[in-house]
């Protein structure tokens, strides 16, 4: 009855067409039944209306072909059943990362904040060494203090404080072995794209279904795979950017391999590493705020509030706020950053 | 000037080595071999690059070997060869009664370490190390105490005249001093091979001049073996005692300066030979006779045989009829006459001067 029908049967398949009839039907769409209501229109298309083979329209022409719904349905049907086995794996050897979490969020909170604002001017200090910035952010901190944002501030920022230390341990180690070899090199830039392009939220579908939405974790890895892509890159580039006669000579002075990662490559490539941090904490920052989709804590929670409840003053008000958060952590590595590159040092 | 005993012995030899380029060298190898390919036909033929050509060279212990060629004869590659920076195709390097080509990972590392230096033409510091650091780089490689390390590095920085630069870092220095830091660091691993390339080519020319005395001075002291590479004919001539000249990764001549000046052994060697002064870097012994053949001359004075020519003819006061009698200490050796100095400032391709003497 429909166009593609004399396809199949030039292919002998009408009689598999027919035997899939029963199961075909379970899945009959609006457009289908708008179809059949019109009845015999279909018959007499000209090649002006031929549509594209797509699975739907061959489905309409040979019941037994499973029709487009039914692959995002095959994919979630197999990933509910490895779901289970692979929670069975990932759950305990994610579970860690709940503990940091909970641990990070704990003591962030409970310190008091006379400790706490005073501990965290000290750390800008030691890493930036500009009185100027310091200044910056104890305005940042007072001002969020005083309008009652002070717990979500610092709740961001404990879970910024573990997921941008766990892309450090994890994603430096990466990088550097992707440098040593071409061919590790050429099989991961893919997955960094992958893992740079996914829009945000995809990530936190499959999560939400490995992981208890009220466990941690579920927010963390979404952070983690999200954020650690330029701190793996920039350790990549950054070591392969060391000068060669530099390596030379280091090699012709008879450094083993480890003496040269340790003595040469890393502390040249530290510009670059602390570029890709830089950049790592400010996309954990731009996660965090996503997941608070999935409970993750912090200022994130006020904008979600914001938009649910149309509480137009909260969500801009929050949304000021992670941008001050953002300008104090980005000027803060870029300070640390500028004082270890070389030329600066004088 | 002491010299130490196994002066004049070869401190490593190097024999038929090749070294080609490109995907399958092996089999560009045996296809060079088998059928007498040029450069050019292995490169049309085969897409491989020959880069060196059965090299045979001795570097004698106590002595500057100097490997003169133009950019892209393969000098840079040969000199890697040494300490196994690049692997050969084919060939050895007798170092210590063993081939170095045969040696293991931790072996040639214990020779990086501890038997042989380099110097490099950019330098090759560590920009993120003070200058003591950077010295202390083959110690550090070894192991040895921080203490053992700053002390001998600051003994080295002496030596090059550097005191006080201990605590800067590379970029805060000159060219010259950065070179002087990279001598220094090849002192400081105590090894007695010491290979040096282009070590001095990007300094500009007076700071050049400066670092081969400089060279030369602490050579009378330690007499190592180097291995010095230079594209620059008077820089070869002065720091050489021994010369190898290369073309298309190929050695063309090689033995005394001084023998390669007056008897250039191509085309090639006489069009780079015919440029320099050769007042200037001839020696008196190069153009002596022998005595007993000019007993009967007038003798005017006396001249050391290494003196240079400018000398003697400053000596002369330009007139050409004077004879010299030639001291090596307080030996005589033989007479030069001002007339044959004349005559050896005119570069000459040693197949002139055969066809002269039959």
């Amino acid at each position: 009855m429909s166009i593609y029908e004399p396809v199949f049967s030039a292919f002998g398949l009408t009689e598999w067409c027919q035997g899939g009839n029963g199961k075909g039907d379970n899945l009959t769409s609006l457009t289908d039944l708008v179809a059949k209501a019109r009845g015999e229109g279909s018959a007499n298309l000209s090649l002006w209306e031929l549509p594209f083979p797509s699975m739907d329209a061959l489905h309409a022409s040979c019941p037994a072909f499973p029709k487009s719904r039914e692959l995002s349905k095959g994919i979630e049907n197999v990933f509910l059943d490895i779901k289970d086995s692979l929670s069975l794996v990932l759950d305990p050897l994610t579970q860690p990362l709940s503990w940091l979490l909970e641990g990070s969020l704990w003591l962030f909170e409970t310190t008091p904040w006379w400790i706490m604002i005073p501990a965290l001017l000290a750390i800008v200090m030691l890493v930036g060494r500009s009185l100027v910035l310091v200044c910056f952010v104890a305005a940042g901190l007072i001002g969020f203090a005083f309008v009652d944002y002070y717990s979500f501030a610092v709740q961001t920022l404990a879970v910024i404080f573990v997921c941008s230390l766990l892309c450090v341990i994890i994603g430096v180690p990466i990088g550097i072995a992707m440098s040593r070899s071409n061919r590790l090199q050429r099989s991961v830039i893919p997955i960094l794209d992958m893992l740079q392009t996914l829009p945000a939220f995809v990530y936190l579908i499959p999560l939400i279904f490995l992981f208890s939405v009220t466990e941690p974790k579920l927010y963390g890895i979404a952070i983690i795979l999200y954020a650690i892509v330029p701190v793996i890159r920039l350790t990549d580039l950054g070591i392969r950017l060391v000068d060669v006669e530099v390596l030379e000579a280091a090699t012709a002075y008879g450094l083993t391999d480890r003496q040269k990662l340790t003595k040469v490559q890393i502390p040249l490539a530290l510009p670059n590493i602390m570029a890709g941090i830089n950049q790592t904490i400010m996309m954990s920052l731009s996660m965090v705020v996503i997941a608070s989709l999935v409970s993750a804590p912090g200022l994130g929670v006020l904008v979600l509030r914001g938009i649910r409840n149309l509480e137009l003053g909260v969500g801009l008000l929050s949304g000021l706020g992670i941008v001050v958060l953002a300008i104090i952590l980005d000027r803060t590595t870029k300070l640390a950053l500028a004082r270890i590159t070389p030329g600066h040092r004088r | 000037m002491t010299v130490s005993s196994d002066a004049g012995e070869p401190k490593f030899k190097i024999n038929a080595l090749y070294k080609i380029f490109g995907e399958e060298p092996e089999i560009a190898l045996k296809a060079l071999r088998d059928r007498n390919l040029t450069k050019s036909e292995l490169l049309e033929e085969y897409n491989h690059v020959l880069a060196l050509e059965d090299i045979n060279f001795n570097a004698k212990a106590g002595e500057i070997s100097v490997i003169m060629g133009l950019s892209g004869s393969g000098k840079s590659t040969l000199i890697r060869h040494i300490n196994r920076l690049i692997e050969p195709t084919s060939g050895e390097i007798i170092y210590g009664g063993n081939d170095i080509l045969s040696c293991s990972a931790d072996e040639i590392r214990q020779i990086r370490r501890e038997k042989m230096s380099m110097v490099f033409q950019n330098f090759g510091l560590l920009p993120h190390r003070t200058v003591i650091q950077n010295v202390g780089l083959s110690l550090e490689a070894r192991s040895f105490s921080r203490k053992r390390i700053f002390s001998e590095a600051e003994k080295w920085l002496d030596e090059v005249g550097l005191q006080g630069y201990e605590g800067k870092y590379p970029d805060q220095l000159s060219g010259g001093m950065q070179q002087r830091v990279g001598i220094a660091r090849a002192l400081a691993s105590n090894a007695e091979v010491m290979l040096m390339d282009e070590a001095f080519s990007a300094l500009d020319p007076l700071i050049r001049s400066d670092m081969q005395d400089l060279l030369l001075k602490l050579q009378k002291g330690l007499r190592k073996t180097i291995v010095f590479i230079t594209h620059d004919l008077d820089e070869a001539l002065k720091l050489a005692d021994h010369l190898v000249i290369l073309k298309d990764g190929k050695i063309v001549q090689q033995g005394d300066p001084q023998r390669v000046l007056v008897e250039p052994e191509d085309r090639y060697v006489f069009d780079f030979v015919s440029d320099t002064n050769r007042a200037r870097v001839l020696r008196v012994r190069t153009i002596m006779e022998p005595i007993s053949s000019s007993s009967h001359m007038f003798i005017e004075g006396e001249i050391d045989q290494e003196e240079t020519l400018e000398t003697m003819i400053k000596l002369s006061g330009g007139d050409i009829s004077k004879n010299y009698l030639v001291k090596n200490g307080v030996d005589s050796v033989g007479i030069a006459k001002m007339e044959r100095l004349l005559e050896a400032l005119v570069p000459v391709k040693k197949n002139e001067i055969r066809s002269k003497e039959i």
